[in-house]
Formats: structure tokens, sequence, C-alpha cells
């Protein structure tokens, strides 16, 4: 699971999905911050549509491929099904249906469609707009957006040994396939995986020694400098204002039920 | 175990964000320059091991190992375990971005309890003994992380309450299978790299 490509997927790119994939990444970042806030909160079915339709035309619109980000989507929705199957038995309410005489309720059957709809559409915000950038880029957006150094260059660190790591990994699994280890259920798997786990934190912790000499060699003194060229464009500014009128819009038809009813 | 947006109510996620910004501080201030790159290194290997996925008879479960990165980092598993679920939720889609505040909190806040509870104890101990305080530490901090799971979910809605009780129950063999794996991994270290759990966490630049 490599977080650093060396060859990203070409991707081919329509005039609307270039003008996507130069939109600024501290825009991004913001946009989607403000979109998730905002969907959480909102519990009108327009709203929580317009949203959805919302995420979904932005994912149509950047021309990235789509089936493995609908493919993270749905691996999200298999994780939170139980507790939505569960919220319409549990919620007291108007009846609805009743099956092996557990009766469901309509109030509960709309919390679970609304947390459905609000997760999926912040999920496919998330992996559509910062998902899609490189993780050196989002820590240096996150880091001009004002987060502290020291979390940014922990992030930076982290994004950069992943890989490493994940090599290191596969290489000791390899020896312990080589010695006819096997997953199964018991005992003996556990103990050998904690060795492993064990056996990888030793290495990382003496690799991290030999890092910091390096890199005090080279006259670290505590932040990694942010080597980015971020410029604001026209273009940015009314993207912005497209997600102003986005956010503007679905607030308006939370409220126009709320105070219409 | 990842709570995903829109299920949470606002005082809750206002609340765990609000926690997990005083742990990240926390975190911050024993992360000195000479650790950044300790921090760095272990909080990889922590993403790396959460990808290991266990069979549990037909369905199989990935290892979170919250405890052990309390008893190897202390409070700098706060940091660690945020940046953590931010490459998750960013770049995998697991979790959320309301709930981060309230996901890192649930994780890292027993991590850092049980180490600061087991860390000396630990350094301290023969290895067998270590790794009995070990098994301890991951079993504990997953019984734990589940309680403040339910808790998140029961503050935000009686509804919740049977799904809460099932997310506890559901996990009993995750806490078995961190105790036995956080164990023998402490077994290990004691054996080959005693010096991991001495001295201040993270560091032991000696």
């Amino acid at each position: 699971m490599a977080l650093v490509s060396a060859n990203p997927p070409e991707i081919r790119l329509s005039a609307l999905s270039t003008a996507c994939a130069r939109l600024d990444p501290r825009l991004r970042v913001c946009a989607t911050l403000v979109f998730a806030i905002v969907m959480s909160q909102l519990d009108v079915l327009g709203a929580l549509a317009l949203g959805l339709a919302a995420s979904f035309a932005l994912l149509a619109a950047s021309g990235q491929p789509w089936r493995p980000i609908l493919r993270r989507m749905a691996a999200m929705d298999g994780f939170i099904l139980f507790m939505l199957v569960l919220l319409p038995f549990t919620t007291p309410g108007t009846p609805l249906f009743s099956i092996w005489g557990y009766g469901a309720s309509l109030e509960g059957l709309w919390a679970a469609v609304d947390i459905l709809i609000t997760a999926n559409a912040v999920v496919l915000m998330v992996l559509v707009l910062p998902g899609t950038l490189e993780p050196v880029t989002l820590g240096h957006a996150l880091a001009r957006l004002g987060v502290p150094l020291q979390l940014v260059n922990l992030l930076l660190f982290t994004v950069r040994y992943i890989t490493v790591l994940e090599g290191e990994y596969q290489r000791m699994r390899q020896a312990m396939r080589a010695r006819a280890f096997a997953m199964r259920t018991n005992l003996h798997t556990l103990i050998s995986l904690g060795y492993l786990v064990g056996m990888m934190l030793v290495r990382a912790q003496e690799r991290s020694e030999r890092v910091l000499q390096a890199m005090k060699c080279r006259g670290f003194k505590g932040a990694l400098p942010l080597i980015d060229a971020m410029r604001w464009r026209a273009a940015d500014t009314i993207w912005a204002f497209g997600f102003g009128a986005l956010i503007l819009a679905l607030i308006a038809l939370e409220a126009a039920h709320v105070f219409g009813a | 175990m990842h709570i995903v947006d829109g299920a949470l109510s606002a005082p809750v996620l206002v609340a765990g964000a609000a926690l997990t910004v005083g742990g990240i501080t926390l975190g911050l201030r024993q992360m000195t320059l000479e650790r950044i790159p300790a921090a760095g290194v272990l909080s990889a290997s922590f993403f790396v091991a959460s990808l290991i996925h266990v069979a549990v008879g037909p369905s199989s479960v990935h290892l979170i190992l919250n405890g052990l990165a309390g008893l190897v980092l202390g409070w700098t598993a706060f940091p660690a375990l945020f940046v953590a679920l931010v490459l998750q939720a960013v770049f995998f889609g697991f979790g959320g971005i309301t709930v981060l505040g309230v996901n890192t909190f649930n994780i890292a806040m027993p991590a850092v309890l049980l180490g600061l509870a087991l860390r000396s104890l630990i350094a301290n101990a023969a290895p067998t003994m270590a790794a009995v305080w070990g098994a301890l530490g991951g079993g504990g901090a997953i019984a734990l992380t589940t309680l403040f799971v339910a808790a998140s979910l029961v503050f935000s809605g009686e509804a919740f309450v049977p799904a809460a009780k099932l997310v506890f129950f559901a996990h009993i063999p995750v806490m078995v299978i961190e105790a036995a794996v956080s164990a023998a991994a402490i077994l290990l270290i004691k054996r080959v790299k005693p010096e991991l759990f001495t001295g201040a966490p993270a560091t032991a630049f000696a």
C-alpha cells in the first residue's frame, strides 16, 4: 500500500478535469473541512441529497478513475452497515414494520438514511479533493494553513517511512513464508506476528538513529523546509465562490425546512 | 472501530476535537528535535502494522496496537495516531473528517494511559514478566478504546445503546489478539533491545 507511487496512473484529462487537477491544495483542504462540518449537521433530505449529488458531480468532473474511489466508499458502507441496520429497531417512534416481534420506527430508518448519505457524501468529497493530492503536498498545504510545523514534520516523516517499512515488513514476511509459516487462527500465529512487530519496532528505532545522524550531518535544525510554490490563481477564486454557493445552498435548504415547518 | 461522519452529535464532536487538540499539544511538547525522526519512523511502523490482517474464523481483523504505541511513544502516541488516522481518512476513506477528533481521542487516550501506567514496570521487569504487562497493555488499551467508542455513541443518542454494546462484545476477540501480539512483541524487544523502554519514550539515543 504505497502512499508515494513512482508511476502515477495516466489519467485522460478533459478541460474540466484539468481545471480540477489544478485546484489549489489549500482550497481543497478548506472546502472539504467546511463541507464535512456542514453535512454532519444537516437533517433535511433535500439538503443531504444536494450534498451527495455535489460530491458525485465533482467525482465525474475530476476525471479520476471512479472504480477504486467507489470501491473505497463501498468498503466504508460495509463497516457501518450493522449499526445502520440496528437503528430503526432501537429508535422509538412511529411504527413502520416489524420483524420477529421487533418493531422498526420511521424515525430510526430516517436516522440511518441520514448517516448513510452524510458519510458517503463526505467520504467521496475527501477522496476526490484532498485524496488525490500527493501526501507530501497535503502536508505542505496543512502547514500553509497554520497546522503546527512539528505535526506537519511528523506527517512528512511518517509518509516517507511507511513505504520503507512496508518493504521491510514484506521481506520479513517472505522470510517467514520460506520457513513454512502460514496464517491461522491460533496462538502460534499471534506470537509469530508479535515477534514480527517487535522486530519491526527494533529495526525502526535503529533506523531512526541513523536517520537522525544523517540529518544532523546536513544541518537539520528541527524543521523541514517547505519547498513548493503554492500560488493562488484566479481560477481558484472562482472555485472558492462555487464551493461557497454550494455551502450556502445546503444551509438555505435546511433553514427553509426548519423555519418553514 | 472507525466512527463515520454524520453519526455523532455536535457536542460529542466538539468535545472530542478539543480533547485531541490538548493531547496533540502535550505530545508535540515531548517531541524535541532529537526525537522527530524516531517518532516519525515509529509512527510509520505502527501504520504498517495496522495493515496486518489476522484471520478470526471466516472473517479477519486488522491490528491496531495502540497499547504498544503508548508504551513505546508515550504522549507522542497522540500526534502519531492522529497522523495515521488523517492518512487513512484522506487516502483510504476509512473513518471521517468531523470525527477525526473523537476517533483520535478514543484510540490515543487509552494508549497514553496504559503507557504511563506500565512503561516503568516493563522497563524494570524480566522479559517474561514484561510480556505479561505487555498483554495487559495491549488488551487493556483495546478494551478502553471500545468503551470510549461506545460512550461516544451513547452520548450522541440513546438509540445507539444496543450498537454500543455490540461494539464492545464484538471486540473481545480483538482484545485477545492484541494482548497476545503485544506480549510477544514486548518479549522480543526486552531480549533484543531493552533500551527501547528505558529513559524518556521514543528516544534511547544513549
